[in-house]
Parts: structure tokens; C-alpha cells; sequence
């Protein structure tokens, strides 16, 4: 379920992302389909090197290094996940700044949902405590609530 | 001998703050007046003297004594005036006199406006508040004491980082520490109500202005430093989802939860238990902020250094003030009684689902954030959790949130006609629908998320507007009536609209990524880029000696359609006492988009440049949108009812136009 949900986030985030050039003009593909591809590629790839860079935003040269194997891989034929799998069986999971769901990331994952439906199921709770500590204020069961919401009315001038 | 004054005065400002702690906290148990104020002198004798040793720091900056080592190592003669006075906090041990300075002027302030405060109540805030002052003077004089000298003295200083060399670090820390650090007042005000097990109304009134000025203070500074980072790092980006960025963001989100739940303290006596955890949330937050910057276990482009002393030191407070809290919380939480009760769909019910919405994103920033650390804790393995986590889960966690601001406002008190708003809001939803299909048309069609995105910040602003308006009942009578009741609203309501508005522009501003250009190109002089209208031609590459830099500019002249405006110059920066480079965009604002040219490397003897160019539509209006939401802070601040000390028939009178809100 949530990885459909992010492959179709994923899709809506990629139509934010107008076409653009390569990253340094030498490392660039003569096809801007597969340039492109690139580009998506590396932005979810970090500088191992760098604070808290993608390879895409760093000129480190261990950030264009991996860049241009990025590129290479898709030359050689590669879809996006082998060229992604390739380069974590080299460097590790430490490298994808979207980390992949599994066992030990599912709590990541499920994280806002789970804050989400949290919150509302408390809310909920203390909601039905609160009108049953106000029906013990008011000392009325719900019978005698509506005989008294009928008397009420009854009384109300027409109008 | 100035350096040795400061010494001494930090000392000696923890040994006042130590009192300050203990006394007016007995005399609270006890009901001994004397005691009780006593705290108010003292936290004023505490602020005077951490100002004079902060003083005295920056006069070793100054004047450059590099026999004090701090000095030593973060500055150097030929800095200009403006960052050697800066650079007193561009390292950990200034920033940290910087922050307990700001925490002292929060604690003066207390007994300077709050003269109207039951002195009890008084008395417990001014107590937290030098409890905390206590812990931090600590841990500065034992673990971080800028004033230890350097026998004998170096010749010359090491110089300041290069990229903190800005006005940026004149502007960004100091707001965001007045922001971090404000929030302390609201804790103060939460513990103190748990002791003595008492929230009412009158609570949340004195509580809500220093939640205000904490609020505006931080929204500011996350505001000056994203531009900062926009122009300084050079890769054009504004927010990075860096940890850093995440721990001042936490209390944002957590702050601005705070500000709406005492709302509905003040109005209705309702989720007092939830408003007062949330503030020592939101401080609590602010406190592991400065833990995650300071200690290092993340690295970002703020630490400083990485002392894991001192991150222990930072920890064991955290620990004592959130657990202490948190306790105290859980003890005395149900002898608050809760207040009025309400429909789901009211006014209270509103900002209930704001503080909901708004948690939740907070909460999903902190477990982003500290994921890596717990995973590699667990097993062993290292993981990032980067931009496009965050983009995919907090974004849509706001966008019920801002797609219910509009309606927040029209919901009344108790019981509301969901039906009734809504026809209300029509001709708004029109406009916002108008606004995303003619700027698809306008600009791309492909871009469709940055079309919604104009939709939504649409909405958001007429949405505002026409709450105001509705409130000055324009439908029902003359312009003239309608103007007259639209300038004698409660600024409350002002600064509730221009908050809204803010957020709203902040939107466009955001919306005009899909529509931007980027263009990363080698080019020789006289050679021509075209990026997005625009014409750029560098003109020739400039050599300029700075005072303590040499730098390459890159010249480049603009032309739109064959009409030139104004130059651009983007330039890269060798700073030689750190053998340190940076980047200096070009920026040419074009009212709200910008032309942003940053320069990558200089090739051929500076016949040739590698260069990224951008096109970005909109952009200013991310920070002007910041900006205008601060100012609704200040304007709500202003509100007389919030004045404290406010005369009693003005109050009289404000509980009435309260009542009619």
C-alpha cells in the first residue's frame, strides 16, 4: 500500500521537475531522455563525502565520479533499479537518501499515517470522556435528555 | 583585564542564577512575599551580568586578543569590523554566550513586563527560567569557556570560516536564538502552572504574547537563514531538509500548534492539559536542537565542532529538563480540569485539526531526523533519510492542513454550519481554480503540481482577505460602514489574516519551482546563454583583491528581449588564511523572479567559466511570504487585550470584543 502510495507521489513529484541540463557540461548524455534519467537518479544518491548533499547539487569529485558511473550504467543498458542497485552493492544503503521500505525502515515509512490515525483515535477517546464526565455533570441520562429537549421545544414560542 | 571582568561576571551569573532558581521557589511553597520577589532583581542582576561578560567578548573580538584563545581561532586582522563583531558567535563557545544571553533578556523580561502577574505565578516562571540559565552558564564555563587565554599570544588569528563571513550571521543566528530561546518563557509558564495545578483563561492571555514573540522571532530567523543558504551555498537551493534545518523547523511546527491551542485556552477554557504539554514540547524541541547542532551526531554544514563532552553535557540537560518536565506533567496533569465542550465542526474543532495536522509533521520531521541514528543504533547498519523522504511525507501531511485554513476563521465558537462557510467561501474557491488553470496556460502545462500549488496559494490569500471583509460586514451595508469596522477590527484578527496571507504567498513562491530554468553551461567570454527570456553574455572575468580574499568575477551582461538590465556577477572566492573557497552568486531580482548565476570553476586562465544559470519565477515571494507572516505575529502582538499590564477597563473591554469574535 505505501509503496504504491510513494510510486504514485513519486509520479506527481516527478512532474514537478521541469527537463534540465547535465550537471557539469562535459559529464553530459548526447540524449536528453536518458540525461534526464540521470538527473532523477542522482538527485536520491548521496555524496558520501559531502554534509547533506546529493551527488546532483555537489562538485565534489567523488560526487561527479559517481555521477558519471550513474551514466555509464544507463549506457550500458541498465533500467534506474539496476543502476541503483548497483551502486548500493557497491557503497551501501548509506547512499540512497530515500531509503528503501524493509523490515527496519517500515517504521519510517509508516510514520505519518500511523501520527495521523493516532491522533485522531486520542481525540476520539478524550472526546467520549469528556461527554460522559458531562452527562455524570449534568446527572440527566439520555432518556430524560431528549424528554427534556422535548419539553423544550414545546415551550419555545412559534415563531 | 576586560577579558578577566567577563570571566568573572559569567561566574558570577551562575551563582546568581542558582539563587534565583531556589529562593523565589521556596518562597512560592511557602507564600513568603520577600522571597517571592526577589527573584524579580535577581533575574535582572543575571542578565546584566552575562550582558557585560558577552561585553567583554566582544571587545577581545574587536580589538583582536588573540591571548584569548576563542579569539584566536575565529578571527584575524584583516577581517572587516562587521565580522569580527559577528564572528563572537560563529563558533560554539561565542554561540552559546550568544544563547544564554538571549535566555537572560527572556528572563529580565519577565519582571520588566510582567508587572501585573500574581506574584506567585511570577515567582515559579522567573524560578524555571534560571534553572535553565543554570544549566547552560554550566555547561559553557566547564565545557566551553570562551575566555581561556593562549600563553603566549599567536601573532595572527585563524580566521573566521569564510562562508559564515556575511551579514547573514549578523541577522540569522540572533533571530533564531531569540526564537529557540523565547519558547523558554512558555515553558516557564507551563511548569509553573503544573506546580501550582492551575490553568485558566487568564493563563493563556499571558501566556499568548510571548508565544507570539517567540513565534515571529523564529519564523524570521528560519526565514533569513534559508535565504542565506539560497546565496551563500551557490547551488541555488532554499531548504535543504538539512538537520539542522529540521531541529529549528521542529519548533516551528510545534510553535505555531502552540499558538492556535491557547487560543481556545483563552476563549473557551478548553485543551488546557494538551496546550501545556505542547509548550514544553515546543522547548524541548528548541533544547534538542541545540543538542543535534552542538553535539555533532549529525553532521551538517552548523556544527562547529564535534566534542562528544560536550555532547554529553547538552544530553544530561535534555534529559533532566524534558524527563523533569514530562514528569511533573504526568503527576499533576489531571488536577487540570478540562473546560467547555464542542461540536466537531466548530471553531475549537478547527484548530484542533490544525494541531493535529501540524504534530503530525512535526513528528514526522523528528523521526526522519533522528532515524539514521536509532537504525545504525539497532543494527549496526548506516542509512540516510534525505529530501525526497520529506518531500513525500510532510508535504502531504500540510496540504489538508492549508486546505483548511480558509475555513478556520468563518467556524464560530462551539457549534458551526460547515454549509453556511463553505457558500461563503465560493467565490474564493472560483478565484484559486481561475489562478491554477490561467497560470497552467501561461506557463506549462507539464508543470500541472505547480498550477495546483497557484490554486492552493489562491486560495490561501483570498481566503484571508474575505474573512476580513465578511468580519467588517461589507455585504450588508455602505462601503464606508464597512471601511470604518474593517479599521477598527481587533489587530488580533489583523494579524490572524496576514499570517494566513503569508502563508499563501509562501505557497506561490514554492509554486514557481516547476516553472523554473536551469541551465549548467561552459562559456567563453563574449559568448551568449540563453536562460528562460533572458539573454546573458559574459562580458570579461575580473580579478579583485578583497580585504582578506581574492576573487574571479564573472561579468555578465542581461538582456530581455534585447532591453538590457542590469549586470550580473557572480564570483568565486579564495579566502588564503583557510585556503578556503566560495561561491558568490549573481542575483538579479526582476520583482519576485530572479536571474541566479553561480560560478563552478574558472578554466583557461579565465578565458573560459563553468556556470549554472537559473530562471526562478517567483521565488522572492517565498520569503516575503515569511516575512509578511512575521508581521502578523508583530501586528497580533499589538492587540491590546495581549498588552500586558493592560488597565482593567480596557480589559473589560477587550474580554467584550473577544466575546463577539
Amino acid at each position: 500500500m505505501m509503496a504504491r502510495l510513494a510510486a504514485i507521489l513519486l509520479a506527481v513529484a516527478a512532474l514537478f521537475a521541469a527537463p534540465a541540463l547535465a550537471v557539469m557540461p562535459d559529464e553530459r548524455l548526447a540524449d536528453p531522455a536518458m540525461e534526464e534519467r540521470a538527473r532523477v537518479i542522482s538527485k536520491d544518491l548521496r555524496c558520501m563525502v559531502c554534509q547533506n548533499q546529493s551527488i546532483d547539487d555537489s562538485d565534489a569529485p567523488l560526487a561527479k565520479d559517481l555521477r558519471v558511473i550513474v551514466r555509464e550504467r544507463l549506457m550500458a543498458g541498465d533500467s534506474n533499479r539496476e543502476v541503483i542497485d548497483f551502486v548500493v552493492a557497491r557503497y551501501g544503503e548509506f547512499v540512497l537518501l530515500r531509503p528503501r521500505m524493509n523490515l527496519n525502515t517500515v517504521a519510517l515509512w509508516a510514520s505519518p499515517l500511523v501520527l495521523v490515525l493516532g491522533g485522531i483515535a486520542l481525540i476520539a477517546i478524550r472526546r467520549r470522556r469528556a461527554e460522559s464526565l458531562a452527562t455524570i455533570a449534568t446527572g440527566l441520562t439520555p432518556e430524560e435528555e431528549a424528554q427534556l429537549a422535548e419539553v423544550l421545544r414545546q415551550t419555545q414560542p412559534k415563531s | 583585564m576586560t577579558v578577566e571582568i567577563g570571566h568573572f561576571a559569567l561566574v558570577l551569573a551562575l551563582i546568581v542564577a542558582l539563587v534565583q532558581t531556589v529562593a523565589p521557589l521556596i518562597g512560592a511553597r511557602r507564600n513568603d512575599a520577600a522571597l517571592m520577589a526577589a527573584g524579580n532583581p535577581l533575574a535582572m542582576t543575571q542578565f546584566f551580568l552575562v550582558a557585560v561578560s558577552f561585553g567583554a567578548l566582544c571587545a577581545a573580538y574587536m580589538a583582536s586578543d588573540f591571548s584569548v584563545r576563542n579569539v584566536w581561532e575565529n578571527s584575524h586582522t584583516l577581517k572587516p569590523m562587521l565580522y569580527k563583531f559577528t564572528g563572537v558567535w560563529g563558533n560554539h563557545e561565542g554561540s552559546m554566550l550568544l544563547w544564554v544571553l538571549i535566555l537572560a533578556i527572556f528572563g529580565a523580561s519577565v519582571p520588566a513586563f510582567g508587572r501585573h502577574l500574581p506574584s506567585r505565578l511570577k515567582a515559579n516562571v522567573i524560578a524555571v527560567q534560571g534553572s535553565i540559565s543554570v544549566a547552560f552558564l554550566t555547561f559553557i564555563i566547564f565545557t566551553s569557556n570562551p575566555f581561556l587565554r593562549l600563553n603566549p599570544a599567536p601573532f595572527e588569528g585563524r580566521d573566521l570560516n569564510p562562508i559564515l563571513q556575511d551579514v547573514g550571521l549578523a541577522i540569522h543566528p540572533p533571530l533564531l536564538y531569540l526564537g529557540y530561546v523565547g519558547f523558554s518563557i512558555t515553558f516557564a509558564f507551563a511548569v509553573a502552572a503544573l506546580i501550582e495545578g492551575r490553568v485558566d483563561s487568564a493563563w493563556a492571555r499571558w501566556v499568548r504574547p510571548w508565544a507570539l514573540a517567540a513565534w515571529l522571532f523564529l519564523t524570521l530567523g528560519i526565514s533569513m537563514g534559508s535565504y542565506w543558504a539560497y546565496y551563500e551555498l551557490g547551488w541555488g537551493g532554499w531548504w535543504f531538509w538539512d538537520p539542522v534545518e529540521n531541529a529549528s523547523l521542529m519548533p516551528w511546527l510545534s510553535g505555531t500548534a502552540l499558538l492556535h491551542s491557547a487560543i481556545v485556552v483563552e476563549k473557551r477554557n478548553a485543551l488546557k492539559v494538551w496546550t501545556i504539554l505542547l509548550a514544553i514540547i515546543t522547548f524541548s524541541l528548541s533544547l534538542l536542537g541545540t543538542f543535534l547542532v552542538r553535539s555533532g551526531v549529525l553532521t551538517s554544514v552548523h556544527t562547529f565542532a564535534t566534542d562528544p563532552a560536550r555532547g554529553m553535557f547538552i544530553l544530561m540537560i535534555l534529559m533532566v529538563f524534558i524527563g523533569g518536565s514530562l514528569t511533573l506533567f504526568a503527576a499533576r496533569a489531571n488536577a487540570v480540569t478540562g473546560g467547555g465542550l464542542f461540536a466537531p465542526v466548530s471553531r475549537e474543532g478547527a484548530l484542533v485539526f490544525n494541531n493535529l495536522f501540524l504534530s503530525a509533521a512535526c513528528a514526522t520531521v523528528f523521526v526522519g531526523t533522528l532515524y539514521p541514528l536509532f537504525h545504525e543504533a539497532l543494527t549496526g547498519a548506516k542509512i540516510s533519510v534525505g529530501p525526497p523522504f520529506f518531500n513525500l511525507t510532510v508535504l502531504p501531511l500540510c496540504l489538508p492542513l492549508l486546505l483548511a485554513i480558509p475555513f478556520g476563521p468563518f467556524l464560530t465558537w462551539k457549534r458551526a454550519d460547515l454549509a453556511g462557510v463553505a457558500q461563503r467561501l465560493m467565490w474564493v474557491a472560483g478565484l484559486a481554480l481561475v489562478a491554477a488553470i490561467a497560470s497552467a496556460a501561461m506557463f506549462d502545462f507539464r508543470a500541472a503540481l505547480s498550477a495546483v500549488a497557484i490554486g492552493l496559494g489562491v486560495w490561501l490569500m483570498a481566503g484571508a482577505i474575505a474573512e476580513l471583509l465578511y468580519r467588517a460586514r461589507f455585504e450588508w451595508s455602505a462601503p464606508a460602514d464597512g471601511l470604518r469596522r474593517l479599521f477598527n477590527l481587533p489587530r488580533a484578527q489583523w494579524g490572524a489574516m496576514l499570517g494566513h496571507l503569508g502563508v499563501g504567498v509562501m505557497v506561490l513562491g514554492i509554486a514557481g519551482h516547476g516553472w523554473r530554468t536551469e541551465v549548467i553551461e561552459e562559456i567563453s567570454i563574449g559568448e551568449t546563454v540563453k536562460v528562460a527570456a533572458y539573454e546573458l553574455r559574459l562580458e570579461r572575468v575580473e580579478q579583485e583583491q578583497g580585504p582578506n580574499y581574492v576573487q574571479d568575477v564573472a561579468v555578465f551582461s542581461a538582456a530581455r528581449n534585447g532591453v538590457q538590465v542590469e549586470e550580473l556577477r557572480p564570483a568565486k572566492r579564495i579566502y588564503p588564511a583557510r585556503q578556503m573557497p566560495t561561491t558568490e552568486a549573481g542575483i538579479e531580482t526582476r520583482l519576485f523572479s530572479q536571474l541566479y548565476v553561480s560560478v563552478g570553476e574558472v578554466r583557461d586562465g579565465g578565458r573560459t567559466i563553468v556556470a549554472r544559470l537559473y530562471h526562478k519565477p517567483f521565488i522572492t515571494l517565498i520569503w516575503i511570504g515569511t516575512l509578511i507572516m512575521a508581521l502578523g505575529g508583530a501586528v497580533s502582538l499589538a492587540d491590546r487585550r495581549l498588552r500586558i499590564g493592560v488597565p482593567k477597563a480596557a480589559r473589560a473591554r477587550g474580554s467584550v470584543e473577544g466575546a463577539a469574535a
